[in-house]
């Protein structure tokens, strides 16, 4: 996916005119934080199995390789394979081998951001092989063309008009007069598609919400169940996982699941929960034939020992974009990569670099929202803030605001100098703005007047004014 | 015999000096009725708050060991914002983390740095406040006050002993809205949309007064507020506690008699 | 590949400012591995005695719209399960998994039920299968792969029936793994997981059209226990 968050502001005018779009937010925005709060409020340890988290997903971080090699030696053990990539381009190819040696014509696919981040599909289908999408709102995306727009709910940019608009000029073998005004029915036509696709695929590819070490075992968590009919009655399963999903033990892979479902949607457990470990064992009589763990670094060995290390942390519940004001009124789109919302500010510059997504960074205000309801408390602002200062530093951001910036600490650390300034901007402003008490247009503040007032000044500085006070004495 | 007075030193912030030196007086009032001695020392400018969310961090520390400077002498620094108040608590022990002399000097400041309300009900635990004003008010927490230095409750509890004021319950007041300092300069047009969103739901409690404890975001509010001719008043939460409200037109509103 | 290993794992090391970790420190981790110590487990399941936790189960596995019939014996079961369906109006007709656990429950009671043993197929509309225990915390079944319980069976049929016995139910999570550890321990000490473990908590849902919860996406439209409270408790 060619990266667009450079245009952000551009993509988040877009976003802002589109009623649609507007409309789904509008009910994301207090549905999703509801819920958490709910499932939140009837688990009093939900703090403490934070701390907790932090230190296991921090323990394993700092012993990242002995993980990675005791995880592998365990898939291995099972009759697994695990396959490491550098880059998206090695991992692309590492699947494709494994389909091209199969003889796969159809993948059948999980919710994986790993495959989002190296743009798996386009690539299968270059290459022969159809990838066909299976969670409800991937598959709606896959067949607008789209793009996932929320971690979790890939879909939730679209409102129930345009997919039963693109479930009819997909699904053409249907009667063009059936009703699809209901989601209940366009999740039954779905399902029934769907079904077909699973029994006719080769090989099924899911992501890994965790790698456990101690056992080889790959997990899943879906509402669906989708992602165990991809595993389940394929050749092959393929699993792209990211290095930092390791967790050492099933123990610990429970503390994170009490975080997860709580976090992401409001559940107190999410569907279904699926480890994987292996392939199909001798007297099985389904599951895949072979199992493949597809590690991805991508960037993410160097974030180590960095100032993001804490990104890698994350287990993707998606709680920090349900809660983000900028998100929950621009959407995922705007944000032009894989990766929306405060996750996607920190990661997309570290992924591709800030020199295509310096905006992400900035466009936040900083309201901390998305580190207080983190379950995994990573610092999203204090890193955002560290990638301004990237910026800041090589010079990125634009002139005009360096140099308003500039000027502005050059006065503010000379206080004498600052204070008559300030007085002299009270009375100025002050005095244009008495007869309606604000301004409906300025020079230099149009963005901020376009859409609203500036409050006038009242009319004096309050340190001059404290000067009188003194001078006049109690 | 009496104890000695506290010794506050009140930071102003570069807002309330700038548009409403009303709030700074309300402040001065209120902490001393409740037998605070309170100095304003000259030397103050702004936190540097602007400098360290734009990653400018060498202009960010200039301006901070400016406060640690003017600031040293003082039982307790007092702040009526809680984005300043948090910049000071949190944000200069990061600034000065690599230099352990400031790092001390930061952290001393920080323990005794408070925003406003929330020195008034946690450390002088004040129960209520000698205050009248005739209105429904609804109340919107600002973001760093809220998440960073727990202001919640403090605010509520003082304005429910103030006469004659009813206090509605804002949904979503725990959203931003959309001032965010540099975020309203660099994303107008977002940060319009989400006061946009804030001023619907302010409209929609059917107050006639909006209160909160930042000039930043209370500028915006307020300019929302007019721009789209809601009758609502906006006022920071000093002004109503320290029953001051009646001495001056609420933010964005023009002075009696001046149309 | 294997030069794209030992450029990840050097990488590693690298941003950790480190070379490979030393033999105590390896056997440091390999020590956390083995001792399966448990992290915090909440009261909510924890704290109740057994019966406590089998009604625990029940309330949190309605909560999430799984159904639930408690029998007291297995000779209950077909009945059970015979009211159930002809109540939901489902066909009598059933795949069953041919699990041993189900074998002493007398089908015969029930000719109406018309039973097949084996691997669900498409066609299959109603499912029968056993369970490896029930999570009472969440309301949680958990269910291994093998020979007896292919996990297609899980997923394919749109009504899925669990045979759970009371003594199945455990507290937590941990609760379970150590259960299955204790089942699937070897001679030689090592465990040996089955291919697949599933975790069910509730019928398959979506909301990913407008965030309207609908049941039924991929997996079972309705899931249903028959809980036998039959056993001693654990």
């Amino acid at each position: 996916m060619e990266p667009t968050s450079n245009a952000f502001k551009e993509n988040a005018h877009r976003a802002l005119a589109d009623a649609n779009l507007q409309k789904a937010l509008g009910m994301m925005r207090r549905g999703f934080p509801n819920k958490r709060a709910t499932a939140l409020a009837r688990l009093p340890e939900f703090d403490a199995l934070r701390e907790q988290a932090k230190a296991i997903k921090d323990h394993v971080l700092e012993n990242l390789d002995l993980y990675l090699e005791i995880f592998e030696q365990n898939v291995i053990a099972q009759g697994g394979q695990v396959h490491w990539c550098r880059t998206p381009q090695e991992a692309r190819e590492t699947v494709l081998a494994i389909c091209s040696r199969l003889d796969a014509k159809t993948v059948t696919k999980g919710k994986s951001m790993i495959a989002e981040e190296m743009a798996l599909n386009d690539y299968l289908e270059q290459h022969g092989v159809t990838p066909v999408e299976t969670d409800l709102g991937e598959y709606i995306i896959q067949i607008r063309k789209e793009h996932p727009s929320h971690i979790i709910a890939p879909a939730i940019h679209l409102v129930k008009e345009q997919i039963a608009e693109s479930f009819r000029q997909t699904h053409k073998g249907l009667d063009p007069a059936r009703p699809l005004e209901e989601a209940s029915a366009l999740v039954a036509e779905a399902r029934t598609v769907l079904r077909q696709k699973f029994l006719s695929a080769d090989v099924g590819i899911t992501g890994a919400n965790f790698c456990v070490a101690e056992t080889g075992s790959t997990v899943i968590v879906t509402n669906e169940g989708n992602g165990d009919l991809t595993q389940t009655v394929t050749k092959a399963h393929i699993v792209m996982a990211s290095l930092e999903k390791l967790v050492p033990t099933l123990e610990d892979l429970s503390t994170l699941l009490r975080l997860l479902a709580r976090s992401a949607t409001g559940q107190e457990f999410s569907t279904y929960t699926t480890l994987s470990t292996g392939p199909r064992r001798a007297d099985d009589t389904d599951g895949p034939g072979e199992y493949h763990v597809v590690f991805l670094d991508n960037g993410r060995s160097a974030m180590l020992g960095t100032e993001f290390q804490d990104m890698l942390r994350c287990i993707r519940c998606g709680a920090c974009m349900n809660h983000c004001p900028v998100y929950g009124t621009v959407g995922g789109h705007a944000y032009g990569w894989v990766y929306p919302g405060p996750i996607g500010a920190v990661l997309t510059p570290t992924l591709l670099g800030v020199d295509k997504a310096g905006h992400l960074p900035n466009a936040s205000t900083f309201c901390g929202r998305c580190e207080s309801v983190c379950p995994m408390k990573i610092p999203l602002p204090r890193m955002m803030r560290h990638w301004r200062e990237h910026e800041f530093e090589r010079k990125l951001s634009p002139a005009p605001y360096r140099y308003g910036l500039k000027a502005w600490a050059f006065l503010a650390t000379r206080p004498p100098l600052y204070r008559f300034t300030a007085a002299v901007a009270s009375r100025v402003l002050g005095w244009i703005g008495a007869p309606h008490g604000r301004f409906r247009s300025l020079p230099l503040a149009g963005g901020w007047t376009q859409g609203r007032d500036l409050p006038a000044p009242e009319g004096r500085s309050f340190m001059s004014l404290w000067a009188e006070r003194r001078k006049a004495g109690p | 015999m009496p104890a000695p007075p506290i010794r506050v030193g009140l930071f102003v912030t570069c807002l309330v000096d700038l548009f409403r030196p009303s709030v700074g007086f309300a402040a001065v009032k209120l902490l001393e009725a409740a037998g605070c001695a309170v100095d304003v020392p000259p030397t103050q400018t702004c936190c540097g708050q602007p400098a360290y969310n734009s990653g400018d961090r060498a202009d960010a520390k200039a301006i901070a060991r400016q406060v640690l400077d003017a600031f040293e002498a003082f039982d307790y620094v007092v702040v009526p914002s809680g984005s300043c108040g948090g910049m000071i608590r949190q944000h200069y022990l990061e600034l000065f983390a690599d230099e352990s002399a400031l790092l001390r000097r930061a952290q001393h400041l920080a323990e005794r740095t408070y925003e406003l309300v929330s020195f008034l009900a946690d450390v002088l635990k004040l129960e209520r406040v000698e205050a009248r004003y005739d209105g429904v008010a609804t109340y919107h927490d600002s973001c760093s006050g809220l998440r960073e230095l727990g202001v919640k409750e403090q605010p509520r509890k003082l304005l429910r002993s103030v006469a004659g004021l009813r206090l509605e319950e804002l949904p979503g007041a725990e959203i931003c809205c959309g001032f965010g300092g540099t975020f309203c300069v660099k994303y107008p047009e977002i940060s319009d949309r989400m006061v946009a969103d804030k001023a619907a739901d302010i409209a929609a409690t059917g107050a006639d007064t909006l209160l909160a404890g930042d000039m930043g975001c209370l500028l915006n509010m307020a300019g929302k507020l007019t721009r789209l001719g809601k009758p609502v008043r906006v006022r920071h939460v000093a002004e109503v506690l320290a029953g001051v409200a009646g001495e001056t037109p609420p933010i964005g509103g023009a002075a009696a008699g001046r149309s | 590949m294997s030069e794209a290993r030992a450029q990840i794992l050097g990488a590693i090391r690298r941003s950790l400012k480190r070379g490979p970790l030393d033999a105590p420190q390896r056997a440091e981790i390999a020590a956390r591995l083995a001792a399966h110590d448990r992290n915090l487990v909440p009261a909510r399941a924890a704290s109740l005695d057994h019966a406590g936790q089998v009604d625990l189960f029940q309330r949190m596995a309605e909560e999430v719209e799984t159904t639930l019939t408690r029998v007291a014996s297995a000779a209950e079961v077909p009945a059970a399960v015979a009211d159930y369906l002809s109540q939901k109006n489902l066909p009598a007709r059933l795949v069953m998994t041919p699990d041993p656990q189900l074998d002493d429950i007398p089908w015969g009671t029930r000719p109406m039920l018309e039973i097949r043993r084996g691997r669900a197929e498409v066609t299959d509309q109603v499912g029968i299968t056993g369970c490896f225990a029930g999570i009472a915390e969440t309301g949680t079944l958990m269910l291994i792969s093998g020979p007896e319980s292919p996990t297609r069976n899980n997923f394919l049929p749109d009504t899925h029936i669990i045979v759970l016995r009371g003594e199945q139910v455990a507290a937590s999570y941990e609760e379970g793994w150590s259960r299955l550890r204790a089942a699937r321990r070897a001679a030689d000490g090592n465990v040996d997981l089955p291919r697949t473990v599933n975790f069910i908590t509730g019928p398959s849902r979506t909301a990913d059209i407008e965030q309207r919860l609908e049941l039924g996406a991929h997996g079972p439209r309705r899931l249903h226990i028959v809980l036998v409270d039959d056993g001693p408790a654990s």
